[in-house]
């Protein structure tokens, strides 16, 4: 058994202390009775009670939502195509376009990608009269281009990794080709599509500067409310909103985890029993 | 059954327009619309063509917007700020990042996947919350300033709040994890037999780790940095929220432009001048990223 010289395990906690103190103090501060936010008046979970009636921010937290579920799922779709496309067809025309456009994505800077949609969509508009309105479909389809490209490259390392023996063996027993990869392969490969899904859903439920330029007007999404209102500074409803959600975030990241890698774990000991048997 | 060939295609056409549509051609219309003028209209910018009554085409693209960049000198200046406020940051980052990943690099297995998990556990829960999070330590009235005032350290709280020590704490805070993930990847693979053969022969611990582990972490440490650096450029969030007035980054430059002075043709100026600066440092990333994968 090693230990840790103490100089690096120092390192490591002042580390830590320095990534979670923040959210700490957050989510104790959001059970101040106080509306002074700097003062400790008691401890209340009066501005959680608060949330419930303040409209703005549940009509605001229902459109997140569904935009996150379509954004996701639309991404998994054509991401996990992607990666199928760049895995299993070595050579097509127009190759290295999809590449490219499937990484850059990810380096290009949010603020640049909201203005260039927002651009397109205005210029669409003006072509050929769609989108009439900028809301839930402009931002939707601008969450699913980033989305994409981090499903994507969620799904290529498990899918370059995938046993094709499986797929041919099926092949050979008679299954057609697009049946032997959704039963064989689509399979062992559903752990990556659920963390891209997850993924991209709590990325666009978290994005704010896209949503902003390609947003209409009276259609705001639960960032863009928490920015106007945290803007001006730090205040008790937010503090309940914002410890709720990372709550809420950090419970189902720990329980998808927890779930994925028992799920694996299982599939390795079907395969041992398997190859044995 | 459609031939082999054809069937290729409809795997990759879906994904493949999509992207076209919705990343390409947007910036076509940026590089277009930073051509034209401002006009006080709805979208609000000029036509890049006309048609004379006469059926003549009338080109009216102009390179006014591009030739503003370098006359107003708030944009060379936000984006010199940017690159300094990003670097300051990004060494910042390294310095606490390396001892970190090399810990986890070094600590039992069963604890390293733990200490991992709270590395990327951040990286999922909204970037903008932890920014607003941060307000409550740094803050006036924050927990640093109570737990300086009341260890006597200082007598008057400090400012850090709405300065550009709090953008670049920001930045620090939010992209750690961006920097200890590529470290910990390059330290986790390092040869422990190099390490060995050297305390064999009598080198020092702190002489093996400058010739040995640090060489072999550089493809890591590169990655990481980049991974912060780029990013924290186009930063948007944190400049906004923390920062100061005097911390114009070109980021919020660019969203004034956008949204305080409905510019769109400078924006779309701005916005095309930065991406053709970002290609050096992505390149960079992608040339060192290619490489890593290279190794064995």
């Amino acid at each position: 058994m090693k230990t840790l010289p103490p100089g690096l395990i120092a390192v490591l906690s002042l580390g830590l202390a320095f990534l979670y103190l923040p959210i700490v103090v957050l989510i104790v501060y959001s059970f101040n009775a106080s509306a002074l936010v700097t003062v400790w008046g008691g401890f209340s979970p009066v501005w959680y009670g608060r949330l419930l009636h303040n409209s703005q921010v549940l009509d605001a937290a229902l459109l997140s939502l569904e935009i996150g579920m379509a954004a996701a799922t639309s991404a998994v779709v054509l991401g996990t195509l992607a990666a199928v496309a760049l895995v299993r067809v070595p050579r097509f025309r127009l190759r290295f376009l999809l590449t490219g456009m499937v990484h850059a994505p990810l380096v290009v800077p949010e603020i640049i990608t909201g203005v260039t949609l927002l651009l397109l969509f205005v210029s669409m508009a003006q072509i050929f009269g769609w989108p009439r309105h900028r809301g839930f479909t402009s931002i939707a389809l601008s969450h699913v281009t980033f989305c994409l490209a981090y499903v994507t490259i969620t799904v290529l390392p498990r899918l370059a990794g995938a046993d094709r023996d499986l797929e041919e063996a099926a092949q050979d027993l008679g299954a057609g080709k697009l049946r032997a990869f959704l039963e064989i392969t689509l399979p062992i490969i559903s752990p990556a599509l659920i963390s891209g899904w997850l993924l991209s859903f709590t990325l666009s439920l978290d994005d704010l500067v896209i949503s902003s330029f390609v947003a209409g007007p009276g259609s705001s999404t639960l960032p863009m409310v928490i920015y106007s209102k945290v803007k001006l500074g730090v205040s008790p409803d937010m503090n309940a909103l914002a410890s709720l959600i990372i709550m809420l975030i950090g419970i189902g990241v720990v329980v998808a985890g927890w779930v994925m890698r028992r799920a694996e774990r299982q599939a390795l000991l079907d395969r041992a029993l398997a190859e044995q048997g | 059954m459609l031939p082999r060939r054809q069937a290729h295609w409809l795997l990759i056409l879906p994904p493949l327009l999509f992207l076209t549509l919705f990343f390409l051609v947007p910036f076509a219309f940026a590089i277009k619309i930073s051509f034209a003028d401002s006009a006080i209209a709805i979208p609000p910018f000029s036509k890049l063509f006309s048609t004379t009554p006469d059926g003549h085409f009338v080109l009216t693209a102009t390179l006014d917007n591009y030739r503003y960049l370098f006359t107003d000198d708030v944009y060379i200046l936000s984006y010199i700020f940017s690159l300094r406020t990003a670097a300051v940051a990004t060494c910042v980052c390294l310095l606490l990042g390396y001892p970190m990943a090399y810990g986890i690099a070094k600590a039992p297995k069963s604890t390293q996947n733990m200490l991992l998990l709270l590395i990327i556990l951040p990286f999922w829960t909204s970037f903008l919350l932890r920014v607003y999070a941060l307000q409550g330590i740094i803050s006036e009235h924050g927990l640093l300033n109570n737990f300086l005032l009341w260890l006597g350290v200082i007598h008057a709280p400090l400012r850090i709040m709405y300065t550009t020590l709090a953008v670049q704490i920001g930045i620090v805070y939010s992209y750690l994890p961006f920097m200890i993930l590529p470290l910990y990847a390059t330290l986790e693979k390092l040869d422990g037999t190099l390490l060995e053969a050297a305390a064999d022969l009598g080198m020092p611990a702190w002489r093996a780790f400058l010739t040995i582990t640090l060489p072999l972490s550089l493809p890591g440490v590169i990655a990481g940095s980049l991974l912060v650096f780029i990013p924290a450029i186009g930063e948007f969030v944190i400049p906004a929220l923390l920062g100061g007035p005097d911390s114009l980054m070109i980021g919020r430059v660019l969203w004034d432009e956008f949204f305080a002075n409905h510019n769109w043709p400078v924006a779309s100026a701005v916005a095309t001048a930065f991406l053709v600066l970002l290609v050096g440092p992505v390149a960079l990333y992608q040339h060192y990223q290619s490489k890593g994968q290279a190794l064995p």
